[in-house]
């Protein structure tokens, strides 16, 4: 009699055990989401405060809200500048090196004959060259070709060390996932190889030419030493280099560093947050591969 | 064995019988071959490739970068390395930041997808959250925490007295080394996390429900269950940090420039320095082979590895 009012007691309990578990789960990741964007919250609170105010509490919120740091950041790093940059070789480069590639990659993969396969490794042992291997050398053939300080050879440059990894991600997606049986198809019916990439192969590579394109795009819209090394000319500026020189006259003016700050993030973080389940499965596609 | 020849052999029967055939067909088939592979070598070959073997000639010479005069030095650039105090301070530096960036960030990139994968609300939030700063460039990550480091941790600090934002974060050697860690692993541990999830999502669900009938807590079916599924994506992630954390170039550019004392000066920020700073690109280029050298040995080391691991699968 004891044991069947007793019965149900432990499995209320553990019931109860569980549900505080889970609640308690919650509250820790919050904490911790919340603790991981506390840089994030401090670079944005301090963005509309005066200098004073920032020494006097950096963790408070801003007396009021103020947007003169703004104005006076864009207007010295002159931001718009470097905004239509930075979409101008990201957009170029990122277009070019998918199409390209997707080109080299097609062919390669259904006619590996002996100099594909040379290139096919030469491509896989270019992608484990480290960049400051060859920056010295490219510094000094953009000299020679001429493309120093332009915005197009800062372009022409990326679609070069960019093309050995898109060309290996779209090689392997062919072998995988492009059925050859459809390009027979489209050959029997009597189109050309241009026409059977344009219009059969091309829209089949679609999935893997938009990880390929995130990756590359982050990877030039956030690079920093190549436009260092090439692009003097402060009017042909990408953001990392506008934000960089205006550190280099403005470092301990902290309340317009972090409205400068604040203005580099944005338009990446925007990218990412209307992509971002794509993004991270991506990217996390992306790394299991190489 | 006889099976798989006989296509062949048909291939080659045919080959001979229709040979005019087969020529106007080469033809073609190199015409595309150019037009298809052609924009792409040249690019790779035109830049990458000649910068390379360019890059290996420059290191065999003397050359201040300033005029155009280059003498021939032979293998001295190499012979000067072994006794540049800076570049082993430097190598010694970068094998500590990655050896213990690798650890530090994988576990907690584990722990994060861990913790991201548990029935709660906002996982997805949670995760876009934890992935964010990987999306901000290495420049901007460098100068946000010079702002948290310095001016943000001196107000918190005065105002609560709190020991951990009085240190002198990049003020001194130790210090400046856990900083570097501290930005690096903000950066790094979304992105395995977005790593160990995908791995964590993909195993059989049956396998814990089973787990559970048997009676298991999470902490058993964890250790028992995820961790040894998702070995594979553990290497994927060692071998990935140790990549990226010795090639780490931006963030430090922008924290300390290699400060205080040079004491963070990673090893490709050393050979910046000695190429655009000190102006001797014939040592820098030495600098760099050796630096191709040490990641493609590690390279080599993975790819091993990997193999072997499929193997015993």
């Amino acid at each position: 009699m004891t044991g069947a009012t007793l019965a149900p007691t432990p499995r209320l309990s553990r019931r109860n055990r569980r549900r505080a578990a889970s609640i308690g789960l919650s509250a820790g990741i919050a904490a911790l989401a919340i603790f991981w964007m506390s840089p994030m919250y401090l670079v944005f609170v301090n963005s509309m405060k005066d200098f004073g105010e920032i020494l006097r509490n950096a963790a408070a919120l801003p007396e009021r809200f103020m947007s003169d740091n703004y104005e006076v950041a864009w207007e010295l790093a002159d931001f718009a500048t470097a905004l239509v940059n930075s979409l101008f070789v990201t957009v170029l480069a990122v277009g070019g090196l998918v199409i390209i590639g997707a080109m080299a990659a097609w062919r390669m993969a259904r006619r590996p004959h002996r100099w594909h396969k040379v290139l096919f490794s030469l491509f896989v042992v270019a992608m484990v060259v480290p960049f400051q291997t060859l920056m010295i050398p490219t510094v000094q053939l953009s000299t020679w070709l001429g493309v120093v300080n332009t915005r197009s050879g800062l372009v022409l440059l990326y679609l070069s060390f960019g093309m050995p990894l898109t060309v290996f991600f779209l090689h392997g997606f062919v072998q995988s996932s492009v059925p050859r049986e459809i390009e027979e198809a489209a050959r029997i019916d009597g189109a050309s190889s241009w026409q059977t990439f344009r219009l059969v192969v091309l829209p089949l590579m679609r999935p893997m030419i938009a990880t390929v394109s995130i990756l590359h795009a982050f990877w030039i819209w956030n690079d920093f030493l190549l436009p260092l090394l090439v692009l003097f000319d402060p009017a042909r500026r990408t953001i990392p280099l506008a934000i960089f020189s205006f550190f280099g006259v403005h470092s301990d003016q902290w309340d317009l560093a972090t409205a400068a700050l604040v203005m580099g993030m944005v338009p990446i973080v925007v990218f990412f947050l209307v992509f971002q389940r794509f993004i991270i499965r991506g990217v996390a596609a992306g790394s299991l591969k190489g | 064995m006889a099976l798989k020849e006989l296509p062949r052999a048909a291939a080659s029967a045919g080959r001979t019988t229709a040979g005019r055939r087969s020529s106007r067909t080469g033809r073609t088939a190199r015409r595309d071959d150019a037009m298809f592979v052609g924009p792409a070598v040249l690019l790779f070959g035109g830049i990458l490739g000649a910068g390379f073997i360019l890059g290996l000639w420059y290191s065999l010479v003397e050359w201040n970068g300033v005029n155009r005069e280059m003498t021939f030095i032979g293998l001295e650039n190499y012979a000067t390395l072994l006794s540049d105090d800076r570049m082993r301070g430097s190598a010694w530096f970068t094998a500590r930041f990655a050896l213990v960036t690798t650890v530090l960030s994988n576990l907690m990139g584990l722990g994060l997808a861990l913790l991201v994968t548990q029935p709660a609300p906002f996982q997805r939030l949670y995760r876009a959250m934890f992935f964010l700063p990987n999306v901000i460039g290495g420049i901007l990550l460098g100068f946000i925490f010079r702002f948290v480091f310095s001016t943000a941790f001196d107000s918190l600090g005065e105002l609560t007295g709190v020991g951990l934002f009085q240190l002198p974060w990049l003020g001194t050697p130790a210090t400046g080394f856990w900083g570097t860690v501290i930005v690096f692993m903000w950066r790094s541990s979304g992105y395995l996390m977005a790593i160990y999830v995908a791995a964590i999502v993909s195993v059989d669900e049956d396998l814990y429900e089973a787990a559970r009938v048997d009676g298991a807590n999470w902490l058993q079916s964890t250790r028992r269950i995820t961790l040894p599924l998702i070995m594979p994506a553990v290497t994927v992630g060692v071998f990935l940090m140790l990549s990226i954390s010795s090639k780490l170039f931006d963030v430090i550019f922008a924290l300390t420039n290699g400060g205080p004392y040079g004491s963070t000066e990673a090893f490709a920020l050393n050979i910046y320095n000695e190429a655009f700073i000190y102006n001797n690109l014939g040592l820098a280029s030495a600098k760099a082979v050796v630096f191709f050298v040490a990641v493609g040995v590690l390279t080599l080391v993975q790819v091993r590895f990997t193999q072997r691991r499929e193997v015993e699968r």
